[in-house]
């Protein structure tokens, strides 16, 4: 989540749910959170009887729209106009919170002579290489500030990217605690808030409405409900989920909202802060302690194959010399001790020589295309269903069908297993069984209810299950399955002299196991990606103990202190009614059970709340220590006047006054002059395949997408008119694995279905209850036709549109069946983080069955 | 007058009075309630059909669906004083049997399957049930119906992509809701009510939940609410009010429901009344033609 990451610190939801019902006004875009998280939503609903207006701007009117107080229906893929109109709308009426601006955010810095913005380049800023689509950013860095780990200081082209630029940004170049040039007026021509004026002075309302497709007065009465929940006595929250983020600009959505929330003033305070509504039940915790090959826990880089000759230039790209991130090394030496324990020394530089590399992109969807050119051999797939779930769906499961073998575990045998003998390709003979080489062995997986362990929620909160049954027959666990096979592994290799097999002998690979089926210890897991102190074994409370002498083990840094005191902290069940509203003692979050992150901002300068309204965390004067609700996110004892002396260091360097303790300047960042590839302020552009021109500048698109055309994933001409956007529905899990199989969700949502609007369906000649088919340059799928009033056609500079709601839930397998709606969406994907763009596509549809 | 039938009759063993009250004001439509009392009482699936009624695939109230939420697509604004957003709302409401004061199921029902609870609900009891089916016509509001699908054991599951399988036998007897009977004998509130995550379903003691249901359509007609109105609240109604009530937002009808239910069994006592006179009047008159002929 590099959206949050590059502007507050930490890629994760800033707030949590609870938080919802102290908001005055909530925004809630990008998300269909009544339908996705209606557990979460009843936050919203308090609010809503306390008074609050709650806004839903979303393409489609949902049962979050019915339940909101407000509905503005927009153009799919045209939010940063929107969001952008918001921001010029706050900047050009002198709505911003003033003295919050000032201090904690970047609005007075000074950035780099040579910067260009997309309003002098038309669509481009300055640094755009058209050889290699990529900016060198170097003239968006701070004034007279090198950008550090950047071009030239250690390692030529080094960059942090993707989710672990999520982490941190690894700051804008401050050295020893130098502060950056400002204008405490914001007057200076470059400084960040003039800058930020003038490249948002063209959303006006106008342009908004004409080009997202909403009424100028819709607009103006949004803004004007926004900007009056700001300042000390008010405060407004914003929730997003994937509807944001699967652009091919969509970390920039988020950064958009990212910049409103500072104008006003609303992070780190009860009822603002900006809520990332994850999909799965753990996807918070699948990038904590990731599924991703770029990352280590605690979002630490995998070092790359080109750079980082050896371990002390890794060191130096990656030690900020301010802020958190002053102690990488501690972070790095204790995970390094979890994985290698006594094998991982301060002699072998804790064996960072023998570390794999990273040597090119690697991602799911690089994976594929080089699937489907035949280049690689095997693929493990565990809890994935790529042949429903992954964008251009057709084209995974013509590369599963060139794999010499495939592992697939799952609970049920999902489409991704079965496609070599059904699927749309198998029925209309593109692809026959006798023809398929790949070898496959489904593995069948024990479910939640089967074992123990922890799932990390959209909050970052940390919660514990235990099995309520024992796994049948051949099922197990995820925890069983990879410790058996790094054990058989080990087992096999013990007598090994290859250097290559060096790094898995030397696993520390020793966990208790129970039952019959020799079950890992799931706590005991928990205990070491916690911590612990090697020489006396006492478990570590908080990452302010990692050393980075090799004294203390930890498996990620942020989740250090989740199993405190020997005891199972994400187990704790204190209902919120024995306690406080925050519920610390529910369960645990990172970090350091902060429910609510950045909260030193809910006191103003001079440690004081803002108001006793949104009282949060104070300085208490006499106890020289800050105090409150929730668990500080500040040195406890550091006073708000504090000013870091010349030559400070890591946190030392972190001003009384400056919230932001993971960014190099304390500050969050209105401006990104580090972390993001495609731009250090976020500009509306076109998704990549769009009906229309872009209002604003001639370049089209993000010039710094990924879109790789090939037979197996082309593109739409003017040929598919309307706008298509995929969705999830209550009723259904993704892809749908774990609820096509079960009889009481599939009877509820039994049939793969288009909604379309009454004007488009007499248009095409679409009957309701009837077929339909649609298409795009991919292929083409069949659904049931849903006309409804809940979706319109909408005007987009001066011409009628119309949008197409296509859930993706259905495959070839399970109680109910139908068509991938994944199949018609291109592989066009976001340059951050490479995720793909289904929100906004086009397409054509027809009446009647698909042809076979 | 608003005293159930047959409760009084606990003595001791009676309860507080307890029901529901569906708030549909702040219904999600998620459907959990649905999903949670077929998992807890064990109701089987019945079908996968796709209606094209908006998002309901469940369409009634049966023996194979105790709570139905419906959705009710409108181009209506949802306050009366809302002048800017566009005149759309999506009215969700989670419905579910009545368990009414003056119940008529109990009235007909000829083995004792259908009786009062001590908690003052309905409940049909499966193993005294016979299928006859009077209750059937007898309910207003069409909740009690017969299950026709052949029952399924309860530990069945299906493989992914196999026929449902049938059992031996089919089953014929009436379902509908308990109030959950047996989770309330264990002081645990009904299925769908916990999981409601909204508290659009809420359960409690009757006079309880009608005081909240009258502060609530207060303060939402203070808000200017669009059509909100009480249903089935009222103990002078033609069911003596029901256990189970609803706040609307729109008439009844527009969900479904009869706008003035009346207890079906209401008029038989006058009914026998009169049938007993003319078949009085008819052993007259005969007995009368028989003493005319002797003359």
């Amino acid at each position: 989540m590099p959206g949050l990451g590059t502007s507050f610190g930490r890629g994760g939801a800033t707030d949590y749910q609870q938080d919802l019902q102290n908001s005055d006004v909530i925004t809630i875009m990008g998300s269909n959170m009544a339908e996705n998280h209606p557990v979460g939503f009843q936050w919203v609903m308090e609010a809503r009887e306390r008074g609050a207006r709650v806004f839903h701007i979303d393409p489609r009117f949902t049962r979050t729209s019915a339940m909101a107080t407000d509905y503005i229906r927009i153009r799919a893929g045209s939010d940063i106009a929107f969001l952008g109109g918001v921001v010029n709308y706050i900047l050009q009426n002198d709505l911003w919170f003033e003295e919050y601006v000032k201090r904690y955010t970047n609005a007075p810095v000074i950035i780099d002579e040579r910067f260009q913005d997309t309003e002098d380049l038309d669509g481009l800023f300055s640094g755009w290489d058209p050889e290699k689509r990529a900016y060198s950013i170097e003239s968006w860095s701070y004034k007279g500030m090198a950008v550090h780990g950047s071009g030239g200081e250690t390692e030529q082209g080094f960059r942090t990217k993707g989710e672990q630029s999520g982490h941190g940004g690894h700051g804008g170049g401050l050295h020893h605690g130098e502060p950056p040039e400002e204008d405490e007026t914001l007057q200076h021509r470059n400084c960040v808030f003039q800058i930020l004026k003038r490249h948002y002075q063209r959303y006006t309302p106008e342009l908004v409405a004409e080009t997202c497709g909403c009424s100028v007065e819709q607009f103006v009465d949004y803004c004007e409900a926004i900007t009056q929940s700001s300042g000390r006595e008010r405060t407004g929250a914003f929730c997003y989920a994937v509807g944001w983020t699967q652009h091919t600009v969509g970390v920039q959505y988020i950064r958009t909202a990212a910049i409103i929330q500072q104008l006003l003033g609303n992070m780190g305070r009860p009822g603002g802060g900006i809520l990332a509504l994850r999909g799965h039940a753990s996807i918070q915790g699948s990038t904590d302690i990731p599924t991703l090959f770029n990352i280590l826990p605690g979002y630490l880089p995998m070092p790359r194959a080109e750079y980082y000759g050896n371990f002390d230039n890794f060191m130096k790209a990656n030690i900020s010399p301010t802020g958190w991130w002053g102690h990488f090394k501690a972070y790095w030496v204790s995970l390094m001790k979890a994985y290698f324990g006594e094998n991982a020394t301060e002699e072998n530089e804790w064996l960072f020589e023998k570390l794999p590399r990273v040597d090119d992109d690697n991602s799911v969807y690089w994976t594929t295309q080089q699937m489907l050119d035949g280049k690689v051999k095997g693929y493990l797939l565990a809890g994935e269903n790529p042949a429903v779930g992954n964008t251009n769906s057709k084209a995974h499961r013509l590369a599963l069908a060139k794999l010499d073998w495939l592992v697939v575990r799952d609970v049920v045998e999902i489409e991704s297993a079965a496609f070599w003998y059904d699927s749309p390709e198998i029925a209309s003979g593109e692809l026959k069984t006798q023809e398929i080489p790949t070898e496959i062995f489904f593995l069948p997986a024990a479910t939640h209810t089967e074992k123990d362990g922890s799932f990390t929620n959209t909050q970052r909160l940390l919660q514990w299950h235990f099995a309520a049954v024992e796994p049948k027959q051949d099922c197990r666990s995820d925890l069983w399955f990879y410790f058996h096979l790094g054990r058989l592994i080990k087992q096999k290799l013990a007598d090994s002299q290859e250097p290559r097999d060096e790094l898995i002998k030397a696993l520390r690979w020793e966990y208790p196991t129970h039952s019959a089926i020799q079950e890992p210890d799931a706590e005991a897991v928990l205990a070491e990606v916690s911590g612990w102190e090697v020489p006396t074994g006492k478990f570590l409370s908080a990452y302010k103990e990692l050393k980075e002498d090799g004294s203390t083990v930890c498996g990620c840094w942020i989740y250090c202190g989740a199993h405190a005191d020997g005891i199972n902290q994400t187990a704790r069940r204190k209902p919120h009614w024995e306690q406080s509203y925050v519920a610390p003692e529910w369960a645990w979050a990172w970090p350091a059970n902060r429910r609510l992150l950045y909260n030193r901002a809910s006191a103003d300068p001079d440690g004081k709340p803002w108001s006793e309204r949104k009282k949060f965390v104070w300085w208490d004067a006499e106890q020289g220590k800050w105090t409150g609700l929730d668990t500080p996110d500040f040195e406890e004892t550091k006073p708000p006047d504090y000013v870091p002396p010349d030559g400070a260091e890591a946190e030392d360097a972190i001003a009384g006054d400056h919230p932001f303790i993971m960014q190099a300047d304390g500050r969050s960042w209105l401006f990104v002059p580090q972390g993001l590839e495609d731009g250090p302020l976020p500009s509306h552009y076109e998704p990549h395949e769009s009906p229309f021109d872009n209002p604003l500048y001639s370049q089209r698109s993000n010039p710094v997408r990924l879109a790789p055309e090939r037979p197996e994933n082309r593109f739409n001409d003017d040929r598919y008119p309307y706008v298509a956007t995929t969705y999830r529905l209550t009723e259904h899990h993704t892809a749908g694995g774990m609820s096509r199989t079960v009889p009481y969700l599939s009877e509820l949502q039994p049939a793969m279905f288009v909604e379309v609007d009454p004007e488009l369906a007499r248009l095409e000649g679409l009957e309701h209850g009837g077929w339909a088919t649609i298409s795009t340059a991919r292929t083409s799928i069949e659904a049931r036709v849903m006309v409804t009033d809940r979706l319109k056609p909408i005007a987009v500079e001066g011409r009628k549109t119309h949008q197409v709601g296509l859930p993706y839930h259905w495959g070839s397998r399970g109680l109910t069946t139908g068509a991938a709606a994944n199949d018609l969406a291109p592989i066009a994907l976001d340059p951050n983080v490479h995720i793909q763009e289904v929100k906004a596509f086009t397409c054509a549809i027809r009446p009647g069955r698909r042809r076979r | 007058m608003s005293v159930p039938d047959g409760w009084l009759a606990y003595g001791d063993e009676q309860q507080e009075r307890v029901g529901f009250f569906t708030d549909t004001s702040v219904c999600i439509g998620c459907k959990a309630c649905e999903v949670a009392c077929k998992e807890w009482n064990l109701v089987p699936e019945d079908g996968l059909v796709f209606t094209g009624e908006s998002y309901d695939n469940t369409s009634t109230l049966g023996a194979n669906s105790w709570r139905h939420v419906a959705f009710i697509e409108q181009e209506k604004p949802l306050r009366l004083d809302d002048e800017d957003g566009e005149p759309l709302r999506w009215l969700m409401s989670s419905d579910v049997c009545k368990h009414c004061t003056h119940a008529a199921c109990l009235d007909v029902c000829p083995t004792g399957s259908l009786f009062r609870t001590e908690f003052g609900t309905v409940v049909v009891q499966e193993d005294i049930c016979n299928g006859c089916g009077y209750c059937v016509p007898a309910c207003p509001f069409g909740v009690l119906d017969k299950r026709h699908i052949p029952s399924l054991p309860a530990t069945t599951t299906r493989v992914s992509g196999s026929e449902p399988q049938a059992s031996e036998r089919p089953d014929g007897r009436v379902w509908k809701c308990t109030l959950c009977y047996d989770r309330l004998k264990g002081g645990h509130e009904p299925a769908c009510a916990k999981a409601c995550p909204t508290d659009s379903i809420q359960f409690g003691p009757l006079d309880e939940l009608r005081a909240r249901a009258d502060a609530r359509l207060e303060k939402l007609q203070q808000e200017n609410w669009n059509g909100v109105q009480l249903y089935g609240r009222d103990p002078d109604d033609g069911v003596g009010g029901f256990g189970a009530f609803f706040l609307l937002l729109d008439e009844p009808e527009v969900y479904g429901l009869p706008p003035d239910p009346v207890v079906t069994t209401r008029d038989l006592p006058g009914l026998w009344a009169q049938t007993a006179l003319a078949a009085g009047a008819v052993v007259l008159g005969v007995v009368a033609s028989f003493l005319g002929g002797r003359r």
